[in-house]
């Protein structure tokens, strides 16, 4: 049972085989990335586009570094500044591009569901890099490889994910994967931050973060973006950070080896305590991000490969 | 003088409630009766029906055709041949047009193009406040002596509750029907699907059902203030029901319809971003879906009607958010109505009631029943003919409807306006 998709659209769609081999790929790319010498030839000749129709730089340089070390040439578009703002239509936008005949298209859009609906008009892999308060599957699978170095498994765990529920496709991601893999996955946070029918989820839910976070053996915070911060979904920063923020009082109530985890860009002072996100014995963001260079080239190479495995079709 | 008789048919009659074999005589565009045609009869053209299915043709209250505007999604031609082909007999059109239809000029424009074009009855509704805005009302008095057969702003809430119970008081004293779309603006703005696991699930901005509660809880706080004769276009939730019965039992002049895509569709139908699949208010649960069918057969909703909302492939291929909402309906809404049949959830004559005696009546028609002085506007149909559907074959003009390839039962034979035959299968 190897890795069956030729998208990377969600978790939703990916079996525990399809996750596992994802993350056993991204151990040897973790391992490639650590020598001098960080260069692999399995995207060579093909043809990698990047298209962000929102902001981001850590997972835009991940997205090209990733396919950079393994020989791909990459080319990066940030699609605010484009022809998007002239009007053209997501769907022309992709078959223009699908007509340059890209191997691999890395998404990122603020609509839940554009990626999927780019999906279907062309015929090269496509990666979800977030769409919406859809989904983020990368970013799920580094916390997962992330969780797995640092844990020794992916079972059998008590996950917390912490903050801003409601609008988070990492949560989204996350919650799906874990529960996939077997985990316990509490939530913890203000009822105005929980998505609606989450009970449905098989998750526990908690509004007190001592409560939440008792014997977890994963911190996992959310970043709270700064216009929900005033007054429309919690009252201000200073009581979200007296309940909800991580410092070293209520990380007490989980277990003593708990790892702390952050998606980034963090809120200092907001959602975590700088010291917790800088205690090395704790935190594990750093790590996060290398993971992030790994996963990305374990599953472009993956996709990469189903997709040469299959016959091209010719999309009018 | 002209007549058909109907032999061999299954009528199907909502008033008697029968659905029962027999025939039907029809002569100068009138049902008669069979008993007072002695002499008559060898000049009548005789039709057998075979042992299928003969109705009153279907009344449809709340059809967009879009013109004046945007003709290239629907005009009155193609929407006149869809209805036909979907024994669709009557239309009551909306007033979301471009411009809305405010003014008796855009009206007497709207009804002089339907006429003209449209095979099947036109009845068109007008706006109830200007450019549907909500801030003041329509000449009201004007509008129905053009022929206005009911006043709705379609899918806009008159917030302001000054505006909406002076408007429900003037429509009263013209004894003109006023229907709204009950819906809390506030909970509901931005908006795609229905809040829940499913709305979690695809990251999409989620309504919770409890906002057409509150939508329908204030207006039926203006109808007891105002006794206005008032009809809710869509009820799609179990939660606004016992509001409504609470309505009824009170004697208030309120009916409420729901729509045939929210009673054979549920959330779940929308799966991977389908766009075709949304509507306005969004699709429900399955729970909700059911409660609906519940009180259908109750007779606690009156009306069934198609919504029938025609856009073009620009606006439905998009992000799920920013696509536009509605749906094409004229000719899948009797195999869709005809599923609640096959499924054993509502008998003929239960159908027919909602889809063409209540809405004739709601709207003050003869029509929508088979006794005799009635037009003699009819449907043919075979309720079991199995098929699958393909929207390109679709007559109206927009493809957008959320049963291609589905698997439906149910084809239209013939459909007769006035004992015109405006469409015959092939």
């Amino acid at each position: 049972m190897g890795f069956s998709q030729t998208h990377l659209l969600g978790i939703e769609p990916l079996s525990p085989a399809d996750i596992t081999s994802i993350l056993d790929l991204a151990d040897q790319y973790v391992d490639l990335n650590r020598r001098d010498v960080k260069h692999s030839d399995a995207l060579a000749g093909l043809t990698q586009i990047n298209m962000f129709f929102e902001n981001s730089t850590r997972t835009q340089a991940s997205f090209e570094l990733a396919g950079k070390r393994l020989g791909a040439d990459v080319m990066s578009m940030a699609m605010q500044a484009s022809s998007i703002k002239k009007g053209e239509t997501l769907i022309d936008t992709a078959l223009t591009l699908n007509a340059m005949h890209p191997d691999l298209l890395v998404v990122r859009h603020p609509h839940s569901g554009a990626v999927d609906l780019l999906a279907q008009k062309v015929n090269c892999a496509v990666l979800n890099a977030g769409d919406g308060r859809h989904e983020h599957p990368t970013q799920a699978l580094l916390d997962a490889l992330t969780i797995r170095r640092a844990k020794g498994r992916l079972h059998r765990l008590s996950i917390a994910i912490c903050g801003d529920i409601a609008h988070s496709r990492v949560a989204r991601s996350n919650i799906l994967l874990l529960g996939k893999m077997e985990n316990r996955v509490r939530l913890v946070g203000p009822p105005t931050l929980m998505p609606s029918g989450i009970g449905e989820f098989g998750v526990e839910v908690f509004d007190d973060m001592r409560e939440g976070l008792r014997d977890v053996d994963v911190v996992m915070m959310l970043r709270l973006q700064r216009e929900r911060m005033d007054g429309g979904f919690i009252p201000s920063e200073r009581e979200y950070y007296h309940r909800f923020g991580l410092d070293a009082e209520k990380l007490s109530f989980a277990r003593p080896e708990a790892i702390v985890m952050h998606p980034g860009p963090m809120n200092r002072g907001v959602e975590i305590d700088g010291e917790i996100a800088d205690d090395i014995n704790r935190s594990v963001i750093q790590e996060q991000v290398e993971m992030g260079v790994a996963v990305r080239m374990a599953a472009m190479d993956l996709l990469a490969r189903n997709q040469r495995a299959r016959p091209r079709e010719v999309l009018v | 003088m002209t007549a058909i008789l109907f032999t061999n048919a299954r009528l199907i009659d909502p008033e008697a409630g029968t659905d029962a074999p027999g025939s039907l005589l029809i002569r100068d565009g009138m049902i008669v009766s069979e008993a007072d045609t002695q002499g008559a009869d060898e000049r009548a053209t005789v039709i057998d029906c075979k042992g299928k299915c003969l109705a009153p043709g279907i009344v449809d209250i709340g059809v967009k055709v879009c013109e004046p505007g945007e003709r290239h999604k629907e005009s009155y031609r193609s929407a006149g041949l869809a209805a036909a082909a979907g024994g669709i007999t009557t239309m009551a059109t909306r007033p979301d047009t471009l411009p809305a239809t405010d003014s008796p000029e855009v009206l007497e424009f709207v009804a002089r193009r339907a006429n003209k074009a449209a095979p099947v009855n036109v009845l068109p509704m007008a706006a109830l406040t200007k450019g549907r805005a909500g801030h003041e009302m329509t000449e009201i008095g004007f509008l129905m002596d053009a022929g206005a057969v009911a006043f709705t702003d379609c899918d806009h809430v008159i917030t302001d509750n000054k505006v909406f119970s002076r408007a429900l008081s003037y429509a009263r004293s013209l004894g003109a029907l006023v229907i709204a779309h009950p819906q809390d603006p506030g909970l509901s703005q931005g908006a795609a699907v229905t809040s829940g696991k499913f709305a979690t699930l695809r990251g999409l901005p989620g309504v919770s059902p409890m906002a057409e509660r509150m939508g329908l809880d204030r207006d039926i706080a203006l109808l007891e203030m105002t006794q206005a004769r008032y009809h809710a276009d869509q009820i799609t939730t179990a939660r606004a029901l016992p509001a409504l019965e609470r309505a009824k039992v009170n004697g208030l002049d309120i009916t409420a319809g729901t729509s045939i895509h929210h009673l054979t569709l549920n959330e779940l139908d929308v799966a991977d971003y389908r766009t075709f699949f949304k509507v306005k208010p969004p699709l429900r649960s399955e729970d909700d879906r059911q409660a609906i069918i519940a009180a259908l057969r109750d007779g606690l909703i009156d009306i069934i009607s198609s919504m029938h909302t025609p856009q073009d492939e620009e606006s439905k291929r998009l992000p799920y958010e920013e696509a536009a909402s509605g749906a094409v309906a004229l000719e899948t809404f009797l195999p869709a109505a005809l599923r609640l049949y096959h499924s054993g959830d509502l008998e003929l004559p239960m159908l027919f009631r909602a889809m063409a005696l209540n809405p004739a009546k709601r709207l003050g028609l003869p029509g929508g029943r088979l006794s005799p002085g009635a037009p003699a506007d009819l449907v043919l149909f075979d309720a079991d003919a199995p098929f699958v559907l393909d929207r390109f074959k679709l007559l109206s003009k927009s493809k957008n409807t959320p049963f291609d390839g589905a698997r439906m039962q149910g084809k239209v034979l013939a459909t007769y306006v006035a004992g015109i035959a405006v469409y015959e299968a092939t």
